[in-house]
C-alpha cells in the first residue's frame, strides 16, 4: 500500500521522527502532494500489540538507549539512565501521551515582555503570537478531535475527577472540568469513543485517543506520497558545498548504513535526540554542529515544572478506572506574581497502576511509611502538576565526552538544575494540591517528585534573531535554509500547558510553509 | 527538597504503625527446606546458604511490609535471588557478603541474629545503616517489581489489572464513587 522512494531520489522531504511533530508534518506534506520519507528509529507496533501492562509496555515502546544525566534534579539520582519517559516507535510519544490538548495563553508567547528579567533565566519572546497561531490551533483541534472545541462534548468524569471537582469547588476554584482532550467522547474520524479503559500511557486499546500512528500516518500513506521506514536510526545529516543539507545517513534494522538523498530535511526526534543529531552532524563548515552558529543547539532544555499530589481517603476511589487525565483545574495557570513566582501551572488528574505507583510515588523510599501508602492503593486519588519552567542556558543536552552508542556516536547527557522559580511554583502546587484533597477529607497526602521527563522542550529554540536561537518563526534553521526542526525542541519558552497541541499546530503551519517554499523553488 | 517536604507532610499525619512486630514464623528443616507458618509455603535454597535465604525473606518483608501479604510472595522474590546467585558469582558474593555484614551489625547492636530481633523498628534501624549499599539496593530494587508487578497480589491492593478485555470501565464503575 505504501509508496517506496529510492535512496537516490533527491526530490523527497526527509522527516526524522514520527511523533506529534514528525508524524503530523509528514502526513500533511503527503496530503499536499509532497513526496515524503519518514525515518523512524523505533519499530511499528499497531493497536493489537498494546497491552494494559505498565512494565510490559514500558519495555516494549520506551526510548531506552543509553543516556546519562547530571544536575540537581532528583531524576538524576533516582533514574540516572532514564532522563526522559518517551517512546521509540512509529507514532512516537503520541502512543504514550495522555491526550491533554490546551492552547497557550496570550502572554505565554511573550514572557520576556511580561515577566521581565528573571535572574538565571534565559527568557525570550516567541517570534509568533497567539493571534497568528489561533487558526492553526483550531485546525489542529478539529483534526485531533479535541473535546470542548468544535462542538465536541467533554468526556464524562471518572472517580478521580469527581474527587478533584469536589475539592476544586470547596476551594473556590472556578475552572474545573474534564479537560480538552484529544480522546473521542463520541465516534469521530473513523475511530470509536472512549471506553474508560484506563492505561492511557500504555497505548490506547480502543484508538479513541489521537495518535499519529493510526490517526495521521495511514492517511498520508494512502496518498502514495508518504513512506514510513521504521527501525531506521538516523546517524548524521550531510550537507553540500553550498551549506545546504543534501542527504541523511541512517542505520536500518540490521545495522546496515544507508544514505537517503533529500531536498529538505525536517528533524523531529524530540528535544534530546534532535539537538544530539545536529551536534553529531558537525563538519568543517559547521564545526560546532549543524545549524549551531548561535551556540544555542542543545541549550535552554526545559521539562516543565512538574510534580504530583496523591492522597488517600477512608473510602474507595478506584482512580485507575477510566481516562487517566480527563480532569483539570486551570485557575493556577495564570501569571500572578503575588504567589511568589512568575508563570503558572495546571492541575490535571493522574493515576498510575500499582506497579508504577510503587516505582514513582517516592522513588527509593521504603519501610512502613511508604508501604502503608500503597496498602491504600484503591483509596487513592491523584493529580499531576504541570507548569512553566524557566529556560536556563546551562540546562542542556550535550554530547558525552567518552560514552558512545552502538554506532560509535556520542550519547547524550541531559543536565538539569531547577530554577528557584520552578521550586517556588512546585511548592505552591504541592500546597494547593494537598488542599484540594484535604478539603474532601484526605487521610494522608503525598507530594510526589517529578517523573522522568515526558515534556522535553526548548533545545533548538525559535527566535526572531539568528544569534538568540536555532530556528526562525517557521521552524526553519537560521543557518541552513532547507533544514527544519519540527518538534517541541523549537519551543522558545514552555508555557504551562501540555505541549502536544502546540507541536501539532506548529507542524501543520510548517507543512504549509514548506510546501509553499518548495513550489516557489525557494528550497 | 521534595524528599524533605515529603517527610514533613507524612509525619504531620502520623498514622504509621512504626512499632509493628512482623517477625516471620519460619523454620529451616534439617533437609534445608525452609517452611513457613503452618507449612503454608516452603522453599529450598540451591545456591545461597539456608540462613541467608531465610534472613533475606525477613529483610524483604521489612523493606516493604504489607501485613496483608503472605510470606510466600517475599519468599518468591528471594528464590529469584537464589537463582541469580546460581548463575553469577558476583551476585552470590553480593548476597552472602551482605548478609555477613548485616548479621555482624545485628549481633553488635542487639546481641542477636537478624531473624531473632523481635521488633520491626529495630531491624529497620539495621537496614537504614546499609541502605546505600549495593546489597540493599539490589534487594529493594528487585522487590519493586517482584512484589508490586506480581499479578497475584494486585487484588489484595484493589488494583484490577487490565481492563480492555472486559470492555474497559465504561459500564463497570468508572464513575461509581458514592461517598462524596
Amino acid at each position: 500500500m505504501s509508496k517506496k522512494f529510492g535512496l537516490n531520489d533527491d526530490g523527497v522531504v526527509v522527516v526524522i521522527g514520527s511523533g506529534a511533530g514528525g508524524g503530523t508534518l509528514g502526513t500533511e506534506l503527503a496530503l499536499k502532494g509532497v513526496k515524503t520519507v519518514i525515518l523512524e528509529a523505533g519499530s511499528r507496533h499497531e493497536v493489537p500489540d498494546f497491552k494494559n501492562d505498565e512494565w510490559g509496555m514500558f519495555g516494549k515502546i520506551s526510548w531506552l538507549d543509553k543516556r546519562t544525566t547530571s544536575g540537581d534534579w532528583r531524576v538524576a539520582r533516582d533514574f540516572s539512565g532514564l532522563p526522559a519517559w518517551i517512546v521509540k516507535a512509529v507514532g512516537g510519544s503520541t502512543i504514550h501521551w495522555a491526550g491533554a490538548s490546551l492552547r497557550f495563553q496570550k502572554h505565554e508567547f511573550k514572557v520576556k515582555t511580561h515577566y521581565g528579567n528573571i535572574p538565571g533565566a534565559n527568557l525570550l519572546d516567541w517570534p509568533i503570537d497567539l493571534k497568528e497561531m489561533e487558526p492553526w490551533y483550531s485546525k489542529a483541534e478539529d483534526r485531533m478531535g479535541v473535546t470542548r472545541t468544535h462542538g465536541i462534548p467533554g468526556l464524562p468524569g471518572n472517580n478521580n475527577f469527581k474527587i478533584m471537582k469536589k475539592g476544586a469547588d470547596n476551594l473556590g476554584y472556578k475552572h474545573c472540568h474534564t479537560g480538552r482532550m484529544a480522546i473521542n467522547s463520541k465516534p469521530r474520524d473513523g475511530r470509536g469513543s472512549c471506553l474508560q479503559i484506563g492505561f492511557c500511557f500504555q497505548g490506547c486499546k480502543s484508538a479513541a485517543k489521537w495518535s499519529t500512528l493510526y490517526s495521521e500516518i495511514p492517511k498520508g500513506e494512502a496518498t502514495g506520497n508518504l513512506e514510513v521506514r521504521p527501525n531506521s536510526q538516523v546517524l548524521r545529516i550531510n550537507h553540500d558545498k553550498y551549506g545546504k543539507v543534501s542527504s541523511v545517513l541512517y542505520a536500518d534494522k540490521s545495522g546496515n548504513k544507508k544514505l537517503q538523498k533529500a531536498r529538505v530535511v525536517c528533524v523531529a526526534g524530540n528535544s534530546i535526540e534532535s539537538p544530539r543529531l545536529l551536534l553529531n552532524s558537525s563538519s568543517s563548515k559547521f564545526p560546532d554542529g549543524l545549524a549551531n552558529s548561535s551556540g544555542q543547539v542543545g541549550k535552554n532544555y526545559m521539562r516543565h515544572m512538574t510534580g504530583s499530589v496523591y492522597a488517600t481517603f477512608d473510602k474507595p476511589v478506584n482512580m485507575h478506572r477510566g481516562t487517566t487525565m480527563a480532569g483539570i483545574i486551570t485557575d493556577e495557570s495564570r501569571h500572578d506574581t503575588s504567589r511568589g513566582f512568575v508563570g503558572g501551572y495546571e492541575m490535571e488528574t493522574l493515576s498510575l497502576g500499582l506497579p508504577f505507583m510503587s516505582a514513582f510515588l517516592d522513588p527509593g523510599a521504603w519501610g512502613r511509611e511508604f508501604s502503608s501508602a500503597l496498602d491504600m492503593y484503591n483509596h487513592m486519588a491523584g493529580m499531576w502538576l504541570v507548569g512553566e519552567d524557566m529556560p536556563q542556558e546551562s540546562n542542556n543536552i550535550s554530547l558525552h565526552p567518552t560514552e558512545k552508542d552502538q554506532y560509535g556516536l556520542a550519547i547524550p547527557n541531559v543536565h538539569f538544575d531547577d530554577h528557584p522559580n520552578d521550586i517556588a511554583m512546585r511548592n505552591h502546587g504541592y500546597k494547593q494540591g494537598a488542599a484540594v484533597y484535604d478539603s474532601v477529607g484526605a487521610v494522608r497526602t503525598f507530594p510526589t517528585p517529578p517523573y522522568p521527563s515526558t515534556h522535553n522542550l526548548g533545545t533548538n529554540r525559535m527566535s526572531a534573531k539568528a544569534r538568540d536561537g536555532v530556528v526562525n518563526k517557521w521552524g526553519q534553521t537560521h543557518d541552513v535554509k532547507n533544514l527544519f526542526v519540527s518538534d517541541g525542541s523549537v519551543f522558545t519558552t514552555g508555557a504551562s500547558e501540555n505541549p502536544t497541541l502546540t507541536i501539532v499546530s506548529l507542524a501543520l503551519r510548517q507543512a504549509d510553509r514548506i510546501a509553499s517554499e518548495m513550489s516557489k523553488k525557494n528550497i | 527538597m521534595e524528599n524533605k517536604e515529603n517527610q514533613n507532610k507524612v509525619s504531620r499525619r502520623n498514622l504509621i504503625k512504626a512499632g509493628s512486630k512482623t517477625l516471620i514464623v519460619m523454620s529451616v528443616l534439617p533437609t534445608g527446606i525452609i517452611v513457613g507458618k503452618e507449612k503454608a509455603w516452603a522453599a529450598k535454597a540451591k545456591s545461597l546458604k539456608n540462613d541467608t535465604f531465610a534472613t533475606l525473606i525477613q529483610v524483604s518483608r521489612d523493606i516493604y511490609p504489607h501485613d496483608k501479604l503472605d510470606d510466600k510472595y517475599y519468599a518468591n522474590v528471594v528464590a529469584g535471588f537464589d537463582a541469580a546467585a546460581g548463575k553469577s558469582k558476583a551476585d552470590k558474593d553480593l548476597f552472602e557478603n551482605g548478609l555477613v555484614g548485616l548479621q555482624q551489625a545485628s549481633i553488635g547492636k542487639y546481641n542477636k541474629k537478624y531473624r531473632d530481633v523481635g521488633w520491626e523498628t529495630q531491624r529497620v534501624q539495621l537496614l537504614r545503616d546499609i541502605e546505600k549499599t549495593a546489597f540493599f539496593q539490589k534487594i529493594r530494587g528487585t522487590l519493586i517489581t517482584g512484589i508490586y508487578n506480581n499479578q497475584e497480589v494486585w487484588p489484595l491492593f484493589g488494583f484490577e489489572g487490565e481492563s480492555s478485555p472486559m470492555g474497559g470501565y465504561l459500564n463497570r464503575g468508572f464513575d461509581d464513587i458514592s461517598w462524596l
